[in-house]
């Protein structure tokens, strides 16, 4: 693919001292995630990275919704960039998408908009006694393993690489649309042909599967899919992007925003229930997988401590043609070897399909 | 003897106007920065409404201005105007008695729009591209094939404020219905598509033009813009738009895409324009003096402008207007001179 255009899209990002801002959705949804992306900054690549216990939910998913008002969640946004001051760092970073646009969106309204700004120190002063301190920059968590991709390479374990053939994994990347639709320069690559994933993927040896959908939105737009009704909406978005991408027979997907790995992973097995479609190879599904489990995976993480028995669709075909040894027996098993559960049988995982819809495979 | 005038450009409007002013015993010179004279109307192919080819009108020119002996100063460039002549680049100073701005335009840079991927994709092509095409003698896709569907893009660089283009560009409207015609004329059993915000069929024939496509020729127009193409895996190009007229949104592949770019100004008129204490229009093209009695004329006296230097213009205009800015510099120097 020719895709030279990212280049007129770069940022400045910081090689050091992070301050980290979690995801609300990540934490539950892949937990493991947000820990793999801490051990690799710290025990691989030797960066200091803050991880706060006092800051709180950026109340994205709130405001989006309606139910937080704008000047509340700038008050709060403002609050997370005092925290960071005060734990002595100046380099915000955001886990999540979503937060990732209201950060740069409300640092922008304050830009633009002086008085909101005043307004917010003034709320922030009256409500928690602390300062505002703006942040010197800001960036995606995706943006930061993009920057060390590099150092990434070098320490590599493998590569994205079919183990058997020596071909690279063909990998379809999906950018959250808060990524870079909304501020397209916050966004390495910009909004058209964003880099940030493109680039660890062929920095690690994968191929960037390009196809027609590929800008299109998962299909979680938050009202989309909180309001039950807008929910068919919601997997009708996604159901047309792998129906796009299914002919590029692609290995996986990787996603860098919570939403976005949610519903293309889950959202396949409501279509393999609903419709028994699967767009996989040998009729399971199409992995998907966060960027810290793609680095995870490359640095010779286990799969199950990168929290990858979480997923919907089955990582087991995938870890298997990277040529990757793991204990099948272990998925299920938690910390300390406790047994977390697991899920029932689907048309869309590997083993034999049980649904209750007895759906046709 | 004769008054001087120096002509910056050697397109269709400086070559015009060098003409006009030889007519009337001023000895012009022509500063062209290729080296050729024509501009852009070399790349053209036929000329909207009439179809008629752009070299039938562009090369009598030409050959005029050569065996008119009107000197040319090929390959170099001006750093400033002044009403007492200009200085090029190499610091070499031309003298004359009035200066006749005449840069034309520059091609709206389709890779801008990126969501349309021209740069990316084989068949993203533009309205430029096209007409190369059509000069060359044939009109195909990249693997040599002929195109079976095909979809013209207008505005693309035109009325568009993400791009900093809030002007209309005027001619491209025309454009992309002669375009049209010639694909089906080329291509009878394609179907062709024109996407479009407005249809602007402002000069004589166009509107009468636009209807034959749709009559004659059977093309569609859709009333919305894409607002995305991407390549499919058989090299086929999958756009995106909103029909406007029934409020549905449409999405096709399509075997062409033409993107019909705009005319922008050009970059170094705010550099010209700062040398040489000009004032620009907000779209960057040079501001006359009037709208109305001054359309020819800068703020200076004895600096007068020339074609598509100052908005989106057709050749038609262009050449008319040459011939007003030679009556503006014939009068200015009689005056001048008379007055002495």
């Amino acid at each position: 693919m020719r895709r030279t255009s990212w280049q007129e899209y770069q940022k400045d990002i910081a090689d050091d001292k992070y301050y980290y801002a979690r995801s609300c959705i990540r934490q539950n949804f892949f937990p493991g995630s947000e820990k793999a992306f801490l051990d690799i900054m710290h025990n691989d690549l030797g960066i200091d990275i803050f991880d706060d216990p006092l800051h709180t939910s950026c109340t994205g998913i709130g405001y989006h919704s309606d139910i937080v008002p704008l000047e509340t969640i700038m008050t709060v946004v403002a609050r997370q960039f005092s925290l960071m001051a005060d734990a002595g760092y100046e380099h915000f970073i955001s886990s999540c998408i979503t937060s990732f646009g209201i950060y740069n969106e409300i640092l922008s309204t304050w830009e633009e908009f002086p008085e909101t700004e005043e307004r917010t120190r003034r709320y922030l002063k009256e409500a928690t006694g602390r300062e505002l301190v703006k942040p010197r920059s800001i960036a995606h968590t995706s943006d930061i393993m993009f920057h060390h991709r590099h150092a990434i390479a070098r320490k590599a374990k493998r590569q994205l690489r079919n183990a058997f053939t020596g071909e690279p994994l063909r990998v379809v990347e999906h950018i959250g649309c808060h990524y870079a639709k909304i501020f397209p320069k916050s966004g390495i690559g910009g909004s058209e042909f964003p880099y940030v994933l493109a680039g660890m993927i062929e920095a690690w040896g994968g191929e960037v599967v390009d196809y027609p959908e590929r800008r299109h939105c998962c299909g979680f737009g938050f009202r989309n899919y909180l309001v039950q009704a807008n929910r068919g909406y919601s997997i009708a978005n996604s159901h047309k992007k792998l129906e796009s991408m299914a002919p590029y027979r692609p290995d996986f997907i990787v996603a860098n925003c919570p939403g976005c790995a949610m519903f293309l992973d889950k959202w396949q097995y409501a279509i393999a229930e609903m419709e028994g479609t699967v767009y996989g190879a040998d009729g399971h599904g199409i992995p998907v997988l966060t960027y810290e489990e793609m680095a995870g995976l490359v640095l010779g993480y286990d799969p199950w401590e990168l929290g990858m028995q979480m997923h919907q669709v089955d990582v087991e075909p995938l870890l298997d043609k990277m040529g990757i040894e793991y204990d099948r027996e272990a998925k299920y098993l938690g910390k300390n070897g406790k047994y977390i559960g697991k899920p029932d049988i689907a048309a869309v995982n590997c083993e034999e399909a049980r649904s209750i819809y007895e759906i046709k495979r | 003897m004769a008054k001087r005038v120096v002509i910056v450009g050697g397109g269709a409007a400086g070559m015009q106007t060098a003409l006009e002013l030889k007519s009337r015993g001023i000895e012009p010179i022509i500063i062209e920065r290729d080296m050729d004279l024509g501009g852009k109307v070399r790349d053209w192919h036929k000329l909207f409404p009439s179809f008629t080819p752009a070299s039938d009108v562009l090369q009598p020119i030409i050959d005029k201005v050569r065996s008119s002996r009107i000197r040319c100063l090929l390959g170099q460039e001006v750093k400033t105007f002044a009403e007492d002549g200009v200085i090029l680049r190499s610091e070499e100073h031309v003298p004359a008695d009035a200066v006749v701005i005449a840069t034309g335009f520059s091609l709206f840079d389709a890779h801008r729009k990126q969501e349309y991927g021209y740069g990316l994709y084989h068949n993203v092509i533009t309205s430029v591209d096209l007409e190369r095409m059509m000069n060359n003698g044939r009109v195909m896709l990249a693997d040599g094939t002929e195109p079976r569907r095909i979809a013209i893009l207008h505005c693309v660089g035109s009325r568009d404020e993400k791009v900093c283009q809030k002007h209309c560009s005027k001619v491209c409207c025309i454009t992309g219905v002669k375009q049209a015609i010639e694909l089906k004329q080329m291509f009878p059993t394609a179907d062709v598509f024109n996407f479009y915000m407005d249809i602007r069929m402002f000069g004589p024939g166009y509107e009468e033009l636009y209807r034959e496509a749709q009559q004659r020729y059977n093309i569609h127009f859709v009333r919305g813009r894409i607002s995305e193409a991407a390549q499919t895996i058989n090299d086929r190009i999958q756009i995106k738009a909103e029909d406007t007229l029934t409020g549905r949104p449409l999405r096709m592949s399509v075997d062409m895409l033409v993107l019909l770019v705009g005319m922008s100004a050009n970059r170094d008129n705010e550099a010209l324009a700062a040398a040489s204490n000009l004032s620009l229009a907000p779209n960057g093209y040079f501001q006359t003096k009037d709208s109305f009695l001054g359309a020819v004329q800068s703020e200076r006296p004895g600096i007068f402008y020339a074609g598509a230097a100052t908005a989106p213009k057709s050749l038609a205009d262009t050449l008319a207007e040459a011939s007003m800015t030679a009556s503006a510099v014939e009068r200015y120097l009689r005056d001048k001179y008379n007055n002495r």
